[in-house]
């Protein structure tokens, strides 16, 4: 029996196991909407913007760890979503983007919400496919779900012209999909794994340096056996977050332009550097020649152009991290009878990582007369007892979550790392929370990129998703404005936002609770109760303006010269100590 | 150092605009680029020449590779490979003594003669590019009117199946 392209559409989405689409209709997408609107096993969730339902499809992936879908209009529907295409595309995340497109005949014409997303997204899609004929459609959904999830996951962009959704053919879903020009690589060499066992094995002073390939390839179990076989301590990236338990004694912290002292001098005092699922980013090395001087490297990654993109490799492994993992534990164990004399041997390394730790911990000053925004990311971390996903936005706030939210377990970090988009966190959340709806879902946000799509309150509010929303409110966007205060002369050049607007009030113009912490006393109260609350909440935090993020190293500086927020101590390592900045930076 | 990569690829519409825009997002350099079919109806072959160091290069076949529809990268410059590159020379020769000079060259360079008017020429060359830039060389003082050249293709040239010379000297022995 024939149906439609529409038809084929909703029930190939079904057999990939999709229960959840965000998106928003339009005309060439009509045919789509209405099969959807008799359809059970499919929850359609309309978002207020194209932008918050790629972004929720994202977040979905990335709580879920399954590709998440997009459905959209022609034109300017697609092109809405380009920014989150482009943002999952930087963090490796499986999304399905369907936008509709003119009919057929009419492609290339100037036609009314045409426009060429193929050729705009080839860039920022791990593929995307113009469906030319309803024959193929079932195919190239098949495709495409096998694309984004496989290998280094990633993006793909499925434009369906409005005759095709209306044409019919006979469906049977594809059992198997091969390409015969795509064949990742799972398994790593046994020659490298063997050789990587033995530098192992013989490092004195080893560090794991560990990013979102770990959680991509649910790897987190095998990375914790490396770490705890032969004591390697364990820094992470801000996508990596979650991949080790951020509790563990042999964790470091992350790593990079925020990361802590200890993890950044662990990196470059080591002997060797054990990269897993990691890309070398410049966020993440400062000066590349200045990475890790005295290393080796072994670097695990399953797309070869991760490898010697940055940095010169010496044992590389190119495999999907798990597989790798598994084997390089067990060729470890095979070798390990020296394992004793190995660990007492690096004994001065643990001790000098344990001095680096106690040197310079993450800190900053304390207040009972302002709250400081490490303090409710502290706070939230207390009353959640850890237990929930965070989705934080583009800004300081982020950095201070991934400093002071002690992420046990992978998933529960969701973040824009690789495009830092602003926005994101909250239609992120909205798709964390649909694809996890038992647990604590929290979105912090700073006041300026929660006005990236604030709009999405409505979908929160519809939905009566249980999401806690913590903005972060310092009147200004603040990493801006501590770059302006570091590095050009305090001239707050449009980043000073005005603590506009009276989100409580904004809150419950979408008939969500609004909350709203004022002076420390207050932090923990609210909190308490937006996790009490059934459904959602926003909790606006008045927060102290002047607060910057540290450490920090300066861009294009070495990981080693690490600026502090603390009155000037001259540190080893180079460190250049700073002067803390009074408060009051901002006009009142 | 130049190198000539040569790609085949999945024969689909937007492939050549996949591979040409890695080149360009990426900022690496295109120094001529041809595309044609292969014996197989499904695939076409693209040849790339560029341009960098060891680095470079590295990326640029890890990302070709990296191309869903990417069936298959090989730098020709690791082998030993044949090049050719043809052009169309149109020139001037309004005075006899002009068609006659032109007559020999294209005899010398084994070009062929493939249009002509009373006041033209054109002139139809295939060779590598030293032998084209020779041929341009000599034909300019009559007066070139306009050149079209291709991109360059490029082929390995087959292993001789011819034991190597320890192996002859050990079976001489
Ligand atoms: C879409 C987008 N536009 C601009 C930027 C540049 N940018 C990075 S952080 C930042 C400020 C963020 O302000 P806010 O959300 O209030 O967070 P805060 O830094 O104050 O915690 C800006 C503008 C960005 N990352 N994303």
């Amino acid at each position: 029996m024939k149906i439609s392209g529409a038809e084929i559409l909703i029930e190939s989405l079904k057999k990939e196991g999709v229960d959840t689409v965000f998106g928003m209709p339009g005309g060439v997408v009509l045919q789509i909407f209405d099969v959807l609107y008799n359809e059970k096993d499919l929850k359609f969730i309309l978002t207020r913007h194209e932008q918050g339902a790629a972004h929720a499809a994202d977040g979905y992936a990335r709580a879920k760890g399954r590709p998440g879908v997009a459905l959209v209009t022609s034109g300017p529907g697609a092109t809405n979503t380009v920014t989150a295409i482009a943002n999952a595309h930087m963090d490796s995340i499986p999304l399905i983007v369907i936008t509709g497109q003119v009919a057929s005949r009419m492609i290339g014409n100037d036609a009314f919400q045409e426009a060429d997303i193929v050729g705009i997204t080839r860039p920022c899609t791990k593929y995307n496919f113009l469906v030319k004929s309803v024959d193929e459609l079932a195919m190239t959904i098949k495709e495409a779900f096998y694309i984004a999830s496989t290998g280094r996951p990633g993006p793909v962009l499925l434009d369906i012209p409005k005759d095709i959704s209306g044409a019919r053919a006979d469906f049977e879903y594809p059992e198997k999909v091969s390409l015969r020009s795509y064949n990742p690589t799972y398994y790593g060499n046994k020659w490298q794994i063997k050789q990587a066992a033995q530098a192992i094995m013989k490092a004195k002073r080893p560090v794991i340096y560990a990013g979102g390939g770990v959680i991509l390839s649910n790897a987190s179990d095998e990375l914790k056996e490396l770490a705890e076989i032969n004591k390697i301590p364990v820094t992470l990236t801000l996508m990596g977050l979650g991949g080790f338990p951020g509790t563990h004694p042999l964790f470091l912290g992350m790593l990079g332009m925020h990361g802590t002292y200890a993890a950044n001098m662990s990196i470059h005092d080591s002997d060797l550097v054990i990269a897993i699922g990691s890309r070398f980013d410049d966020r993440v090395t400062g000066k590349v020649s200045e990475f890790a001087p005295k290393a080796k490297f072994i670097h695990i990654d399953i797309d070869p152009t991760n490898i010697r993109k940055n940095i010169h490799v010496d044992i590389p492994i190119v495999g999907d991290v798990k597989n790798v993992l598994m084997e390089l534990n067990k060729e470890i164990r095979m070798i390990e009878e020296n394992k004793n004399q190995l660990i007492k041997e690096r004994e001065p390394w643990y001790s000098q990582v344990k001095e680096w730790e106690k040197e310079h911990p993450l800190t900053y000053k304390k207040s009972n007369k302002i709250i400081k925004p490490q303090y409710v990311i502290e706070k939230i971390y207390e009353q959640s007892g850890g237990d929930a996903i965070v989705a934080s936005d583009v800004g300081q706030h982020q950095m201070w979550v991934a400093q002071y939210f002690k992420f046990d377990r992978p998933r529960t970090s969701i973040t824009s790392g690789g495009l830092g988009t602003m926005g994101f966190g909250l239609p992120a959340a909205i798709g964390a929370q649909f694809a996890c709806p038992d647990k604590l879902v929290f979105n912090v946000a700073g006041d300026g990129s929660f006005q990236m799509n604030l709009q999405e309150l409505a979908t929160i509010a519809i939905n009566k998703l249980p999401i806690k929303i913590a903005i972060i409110n310092n009147g200004c966007l603040g990493m801006v404005r501590q770059w302006q205060e570091l590095f050009f002369s305090q001239h707050y050049s449009g980043s000073i936002l005005n603590t506009i607007p009276d989100f409580v009030k904004l809150a419950e113009a979408y008939g969500i609770k609004g909350l709203r912490a004022k002076s420390p006393s207050e932090v923990e109260a609210v909190i308490k109760e937006a996790i009490s609350t059934d459904g959602p909440v926003l909790m606006d935090f008045i927060v102290d303006p002047g607060e910057n993020v540290f450490p920090m190293v300066p861009a294009g500086g070495g990981n080693a010269e690490m600026i502090f927020g603390e009155p000037a101590k001259v540190e080893k390592g180079k460190a250049i100590a700073k002067k803390e900045k009074k408060n009051s930076v901002l006009p009142a | 150092m130049q190198h000539i990569i040569s790609i085949l690829v999945e024969n689909k519409f937007g492939v050549l605009s996949r591979v040409a825009g890695l080149f360009s997002g990426r900022g690496f350099n295109i120094e001529s680029i041809s595309v044609g079919t292969t014996m197989d109806a499904s695939t076409s072959q693209i040849t790339i020449v560029t341009k960098g160091d060891e680095r470079i290069i590295e990326q640029i076949i890890k990302q070709l590779n990296k191309l869903i529809d990417v069936i298959k990268v090989v730098d020709l410059s690791e082998k030993d490979y044949i090049v050719r590159e043809a052009a169309l020379i149109k020139i001037h020769t309004s005075r006899s003594e002009d068609r006659s000079e032109a007559l020999r060259i294209t005899e010398i360079f084994r070009a062929r003669v493939v249009d002509s008017t009373p006041t033209s020429y054109t002139i139809e060359i295939t060779g590598d590019e030293n032998k084209i830039d020779a041929i341009l060389n000599l034909l300019r003082p009559l007066g070139i009117k306009e050149i079209v050249r291709t991109g360059k293709i490029a082929i390995a040239r087959e292993d001789m199946k011819v034991p190597a010379i320890q192996e002859v000297k050990k079976l001489r022995a």
